[in-house]
């Protein structure tokens, strides 16, 4: 019987021209994945970056007057949020939130625990969603994979329910709360960026120079593009963008750059709505049997700790609060700053050899110790100077100087620099 | 020469009829419905959910919240509280590799099956030109992709509604829909979870027409699926990931949230789109020039 052949090549069975036709058809599927490839590799970084917009020019100062006024009170949108702090990889057990805030607690058996959730920020790419509608009810989720932490805030109850475990956990928050409590409305209300721009303008001296760099678009709005560079050389900050929204004056996007490499911190909206959010966004009922944690009066510092973690900006990302210039002072006792603006190096006395100890421990302790001692030196650097010896650790963006008489030099500036302020305070 | 080469050479074809173009698709879904293989896998896939159903029932049966500490599979905490959930995390949990294994063996024997146990050539007999007999190949694997996913949903449903109790639903956000929304919901999350598999259905049908062996086309199908699966676990991978079919399978779970998230659902389907273009053309390509020997 005669092959089934998909030509009809009556007289020329096998000749070029099936194979020319064969060669055609095979171009389809390697057409389409071409044009596929070109439009995801070409097309869609070019929509990402189209075109500034064509803006009236604005100084510095009246921007950051614009920023100051702004009152948008009702907004919604999704966050994307990135940080890099370049933090050493701790072994599990070790919160990577001790090495921002020193937030200590680990996770506790409740799983909707604000607190426990704080850390997750500090690394990785996330996804935020966000809704406010006026001071009294905000809300954010973190996305997460086929799971979702919410924190709802409305009036006097501030809920957190945590979808994959299926549990809740409830605070008669806000109103209670004295000092730094009080700030968990005002900061979410407007989406405080505001706040943030604020403070980080506040700062701003003659160590550093704002200036207003061109325009972008940031979640299809029109923004102007506020950059704060440190004058100062000693600083690892490179520069801090902040897009601000050239209607309403609402910042769409902050950006923190070391001096060099990728950023450390790169939060903005991907959609923003400046429309008012569906009441429902801001109501929550705990679902029957779901496990809900009371907090019981203690005030919530995970929850605003966790609450500031979500907005895109500066001071409020732990690890970031060791910045001076961000900070605006320090009520830790015993601290003395070094230097002044961008620069400035917190230096704190501790107990007297408190690292060299616990070296000193970990190698009393044989082999497992000796790990430990290991660990120890691979996430510090050995160095010395004037004042003797002792550890650098460092993040791309803060480094901190244990020497081994047990004090502590911490700023966002260059390994020399902290020698030399330890050399120069001996 | 055979009569195939005349229906399916040049402008010796004469256009077949809709009626018969939806015979030939008919006869397709009837012959792939209708093998003991496919009840069997369709079998399987219902009973993940009664498992699931009765190990959850069988662990939170004092009453208690079921012990989820958040790391289990997608979902399962809600279960107890909501039988509606028991659709979700039946979903979840086949997706992954139930649901497209299934797919990958009726779409791997779609072309090759036929080949194998020499059908093939009848088959292209008849005069419907291997375009129309990929196209009612493809269509009818399609329409097991979705049996498949409703059987898990209607089978989940039905053990959810008997095992526990029912009400109003909380959605991952935190927010409440009325049980009927969120039925609606579960109806939308079976068609997107039906959607994931037009990529894989897609490549089974390709890796079909490579090969005369059935069995060897399943076989490199759910090899491709299993690879893919794990090249997604990599996190030094990333840059290909968004890439692979499987990635965005588990975005179905952003229809639950208040407002949806539609972004990932976009991805996902525009991924599996993509996928069925290439594939679809490739298989296309490959079988409408092959020699059909057995």
């Amino acid at each position: 019987m005669a092959r089934i052949q998909p030509t009809q090549g009556a007289d020329d069975t096998g000749t070029p021209g099936t194979g020319r036709r064969k060669a055609a058809r095979y171009a389809v599927p390697v057409a389409v994945a071409g044009v596929a490839a070109a439009t995801i590799g070409f097309v869609v970084p070019a929509l990402a970056s189209t075109g500034d917009p064509d803006l009236p020019k604005i100084s510095a100062q009246d921007l950051i007057a614009k920023m100051a006024k702004s009152d948008v009170q009702q907004a919604s949108g999704t966050v994307k949020i990135s940080t890099d702090f370049g933090l050493p990889s701790l072994p599990s057990g070790l919160s990577l939130g001790d090495a921002g805030k020193g937030s200590g607690g680990g996770k506790g058996g409740d799983a909707a625990d604000p607190q426990a959730k704080l850390t997750e920020l500090l690394s990785g790419s996330h996804t935020l969603r966000i809704a406010a509608d006026g001071p009294d009810k905000q809300r954010f989720s973190i996305v997460e994979r086929a799971a979702e932490y919410t924190v709802i805030h409305n009036g006097d109850d501030l809920w957190a329910y945590d979808s994959a475990s299926d549990s809740a956990h409830h605070s008669k928050a806000p109103k209670q709360r004295d000092g730094d409590g009080h700030e968990v409305p005002k900061d979410l209300a407007g989406l405080s960026p505001q706040e943030l721009a604020k403070r980080a303008l506040a700062t701003v001296d003659d160590t550093t120079s704002v200036t207003v760099d061109g325009t972008a678009k940031v979640a299809g709005r029109d923004a102007y593009q506020l950059v704060i560079k440190p004058k100062g050389g000693d600083s690892t900050v490179g520069a801090v963008r902040i897009a601000v929204d050239a209607k309403n004056g609402v910042p769409l996007k902050f950006t923190l750059a070391p001096k060099s490499g990728k950023a450390i911190v790169d939060a903005g909206f991907t959609k923003v709505d400046f429309g008012k959010p569906a009441a429902k966004n801001f109501s929550f009922t705990p679902p029957k049997g779901t496990k809900v944690t009371e907090d019981a009066g203690k005030p919530g510092k995970g929850d605003d700790a966790k609450l500031k973690g979500k907005l895109p900006g500066a001071g409020e990302l732990p690890g970031l609060a060791g910045l001076p210039g961000l900070d605006g002072g320090s009520d830790a006792s015993g601290m003395k700053v070094i230097g002044k603006g961008w620069s400035s190096i917190a230096e704190i006395k501790g107990p007297k050899g408190a690292v060299d100890k616990l070296s000193e421990d970990a190698k009393g302790k044989g082999k497992a110790g000796g790990d430990a001692a290991a660990l120890l030196d691979s996430f510090g650097k050995k160095v010395s100077g004037d004042f003797g010896s002792g550890r650098v650790f460092s993040t791309r963006i803060v480094n901190v100087l244990m020497t081994d008489d047990g004090r502590v030099y911490a700023g966002a500036v260059t390994k020399d620099a902290l020698v030399k302020a330890a050399d120069s305070a001996k | 020469m055979s009569r195939a080469e005349v229906a399916d050479g040049r402008g010796a074809r004469t256009a077949p009829s809709a009626l018969w173009q939806l015979s030939l698709f008919r006869s397709e879904v009837t012959t792939v419905l209708r093998r003991w293989r496919t009840l069997a896998l369709l079998g399987v896939l219902a009973a993940v959910p009664v498992l699931v159903g009765i190990a959850v029932k069988m662990e939170t049966g004092d009453g208690g919240p079921s012990g989820g500490d958040g790391h289990g599979p997608a979902f399962i905490s809600q279960i107890s509280n909501n039988g509606l959930f028991l659709v979700f995390a039946s979903l979840a949990a086949t997706l992954p590799f139930f649901l497209p294994m299934a797919v990958g063996v009726v779409a791997g024997d779609a072309v090759a099956g036929e080949a194998g146990s020499g059908t093939l050539r009848y088959l292209l007999v008849a005069p419907a030109g291997r375009t129309r007999l990929l196209l009612a190949k493809y269509a009818s694997t399609l329409v097991f992709c979705l049996t498949a996913t409703l059987v898990v949903a209607v089978s989940a449903l039905t053990v959810g509604l008997l095992l526990f109790p029912v009400g109003d639903v909380t959605l991952i956000s935190g927010t409440q829909i009325s049980f009927g929304e969120g039925l609606l919901r579960a109806v939308a999350i079976a068609g997107v979870v039906a959607a994931s598999l037009v990529g894989v259905a897609a490549v089974g049908l390709f890796v079909s027409t490579l090969t005369n062996s059935g069995i060897a086309a399943m076989a490199t199908t759910v090899g491709l699926l299993i690879t893919a699966q794990i090249l997604d676990q990599f996190p030094q991978l990333h840059a290909v990931q968004p890439y692979l079919f499987p990635h965005y399978w588990l975005s179905f779970a952003d229809l639950l949230r208040e407002p949806v998230y539609w972004e990932p659902l976009q991805r996902n389907l525009g991924l599996q789109a993509l996928y069925a273009a290439v594939f679809g053309s490739a298989a296309w390509a490959r079988f409408t020039t092959k020699d059909i020997t057995v």
